[in-house]
């Protein structure tokens, strides 16, 4: 459930820097690329990357079956 | 544009089509039971189901239409990309174990495994049925509008035969068929895509697309007179004459002063570079008048960083209007929400073997499809520079990219995307035909069937709802297809998700405040599109102004109300009765 929350922190806080500080899209941390592209990539790995997490802390609590 | 029918192109469909039909037959023959039918004998593993998960999910709408978006407005398709996405986590960690250890064959049952009620089960059917024709309608337009170019034959054949061909393997086989359809799908699209990117990357940009000289920045005009002659900027529309493929990079960053082309990049670079770039890009506007209905296409040149951001197809994000913010949020709220509320993605659910599988698929699941949004970016990028835009049809971006790289490409593409509308139209006629023989004749009409009988009536419903879906694919033809697949999350976030999620975790829901939920959410989304400014201009042809509503995408109000309503109706009406799977304290019946 925290991976959960986790993520919507994530997805909102996108959402607030759209919504209300769009100058900070254009701001340009690593290799040259913007950060309204590498949050938005950032977004898709972290799905992934709390996916796992949840798959391998659930079988170390005997969810399975 | 008009395209040539390419016998390679048609050569190589035809061998997709009828492969996976094929093997649906194949696989038909074993899984007769309603088990197998509906729910493939709950024995697909759980790598193959995360594969068709992706099959599934990856519709026309995320291929073609994130690509096109991407293509003509920049970053803003992406914006679904990253939506649609988001969405696997709510399903994910919210929703998929749960309902695995609840239900049977469908979504309906797993929302009435407590209760029994018929009341639930009518309401949850419905929507089932709502959503899945709300998500069918864009599919099939996607449908018909790929065969055109494709094979040649007006757009009608092309629904049509979308219609035949799935509904041929959805009764052949249901589950079965469909997953192995999926999965096939799912692997397909994501190589394919792979190759295309890393083809894109290798090309590099260039001005011009590589041509001499620039882009040729003339508007163009398309014509429709009344009586149904199309002209290109004055002239009857021919192979020879036509409009001009767009789209390319007008100069490149600074920092390769003469040079025309950057040669091959590597993905970050590729973006970089493209931000520091000028491109044009080209948009529509149509106006009619006595001689007819004309669509004037004219190229703006955009900086690269200012297209690479937020904004510019939600023009409201940068305007900064209420109104425009709200809506913004309101469809990524829907999104998030929306995925797993789909009753066809929940479906599939019930194929595997237990709660381990079921999250285990879900994780390959979100590799895929995460992957495959990842590659969406350079691919709608890539068509953007490709100087190969059709400037009437954004839904075309990917496949005519493919083309700018080949023939063969173009052919593969094109018949995996025609898959692709296959897996996913299939997906929601096994999920509609299930609505209907399961939950409404069997449950709501109580009408004992054998397990033979079962499997038939869901054969019967299914062709059914094949025929009405290509009905309305006929019917709706000219539609936006990302519009009507937001309806479809708008609708299925409000009236299916706030009833799942309270069932899941609060246990003073009752039977009353799941069909209450599930009714008003739907009808509210429903009504609230029904009555959007969107629809008023593009439905209806009336004005924008009259729109009662004040902005056009409903979730952010109407997800809320649907959690709303069940938590007052359920507060009003009895305490359900202790059941022994839920922790509660006994209550007396107090109210009467």
């Amino acid at each position: 459930m925290r991976l959960f929350l986790i993520y919507v922190l994530l997805y909102a806080g996108f959402m607030g820097i759209v919504l209300f500080r769009p100058e900070a899209l254009s701001w340009r941390p690593l290799g040259g690329v913007n950060l309204a592209i590498a949050y938005g990539m950032g977004l898709i790995v972290a799905a992934f990357v709390l996916a796992l997490i949840y798959m391998a802390a659930c079988r170390g609590d005997g969810h399975d079956g | 544009m008009l395209y040539d029918s390419s016998p390679v192109a048609i050569a190589i469909f035809a061998c997709f089509v009828l492969g996976v039909v094929g093997l649906s037959f194949w696989l038909g023959r074993k899984g007769q039971s309603a088990k197998g039918y509906y729910a493939a004998h709950g024995e697909i593993h759980w790598f193959v189901n995360g594969i068709a998960f992706a099959g599934d999910y990856l519709s026309a709408a995320s291929f073609l239409g994130i690509c096109g978006m991407i293509a003509f407005y920049g970053y803003d398709g992406f914006l679904y990309s990253i939506g649609f996405l988001a969405g696997w986590i709510v399903a994910l960690f919210v929703i998929a174990e749960p309902i695995k250890a609840l239900g049977k064959f469908t979504f309906a049952d797993a929302l009435d495994a407590r209760f029994n009620s018929r009341g639930i089960k009518l309401a949850v059917a419905v929507s089932t049925l709502v959503v899945s024709i709300f998500y069918l309608i864009p599919q099939m337009v996607g449908a018909g509008h790929l065969i055109v170019p494709l094979l040649g034959l007006p757009y009608a054949a092309g629904v049509i035969l979308v219609g035949v061909a799935v509904t041929m393997i959805v009764v052949t086989a249901g589950m079965v068929s469909t997953t192995w359809v999926q999965f096939i799908k799912g692997s397909l699209l994501v190589f394919f895509c792979g190759v295309l990117t890393v083809l894109i990357l290798g090309r590099g940009l260039s001005v011009n697309a590589g041509r001499t000289g620039s882009e040729d920045l003339t508007p163009q005009v398309l014509t429709v007179t009344p009586d149904g002659r199309r002209l290109v900027n004055g002239q009857p529309q021919s192979r020879e004459h036509d409009l001009r493929p767009v789209g390319t990079i007008q100069a490149l960053p600074a920092r390769y002063g003469e040079a025309r082309s950057t040669g091959p990049l590597r993905p970050l670079e590729y973006l970089s570079t493209l931000e520091d770039s000028t491109i044009i890009t080209w948009s529509a506007k149509r106006h009619s008048d006595e001689a007819g209905s004309h669509t004037t296409f004219s190229p703006t040149v955009r900086d690269g960083k200012d297209l690479l951001k937020p904004g510019g197809y939600f023009k409201g994000l940068s305007s900064g209007t209420l109104t425009d913010r709200l809506n913004f949020a309101s469809l990524m709220l829907a999104l998030f929400c929306g995925t797993a509320s789909l009753p066809h993605i929940l479906i599939r659910y019930y194929t595997v073997k237990d709660a381990a599988a079921a999250r285990k698929s879900t994780v390959v699941g979100i590799a895929a499809i995460g992957g495959f949004y990842v590659l969406t970016l350079f691919l709608g990028l890539g068509a953007m520079t490709s100087g190969a835009l059709d400037p009437t049809s954004s839904n075309m971006a990917a496949p005519l990219l493919a083309k700018s790289f080949g023939e063969t490409l173009f052919a593969a593409i094109s018949a995996i995307a025609f898959t692709t509308v296959l897996g996913t139209v299939s997906g929601l006629i096994m999920a509609g035909s299930g609505a209907v023989a399961h939950d409404l004749i069997e449950n709501c009409w109580g009408l004992r069937m054998t397990d033979h009988e079962k499997v038939r009536t869901g054969k019967i419903a299914a062709v059914g709802l094949g025929i009405i879906a290509m009905a309305l694919g006929i019917l709706f033809k000219n539609f936006n297809v990302s519009f009507l697949v937001g309806w479809a999350f708008h609708i299925a976030a409000s009236a299916n998700l706030p009833a799942l999620v309270m069932l899941l975790f609060w246990p003073r829901t009752t039977k009353q405040g799941i069909t209450a939920a599930v009714t008003v959410g739907m009808l509210a989304s429903l009504g609230w599109i029904l009555l959007s400014a969107d629809t008023f201009e593009k439905v209806y042809g009336l004005p924008r102004a009259d729109s009662p509503v004040p902005f056009s995408q409903p979730g952010l109000v109407t997800i809320p109300l649907g959690f709303l309503v069940l938590v007052v109706v359920s507060l009003l009406s009895p305490p359900p009765a202790t059941a022994a799977d839920v922790e509660q304290p006994p209550v007396s019946p107090a109210t009467g």
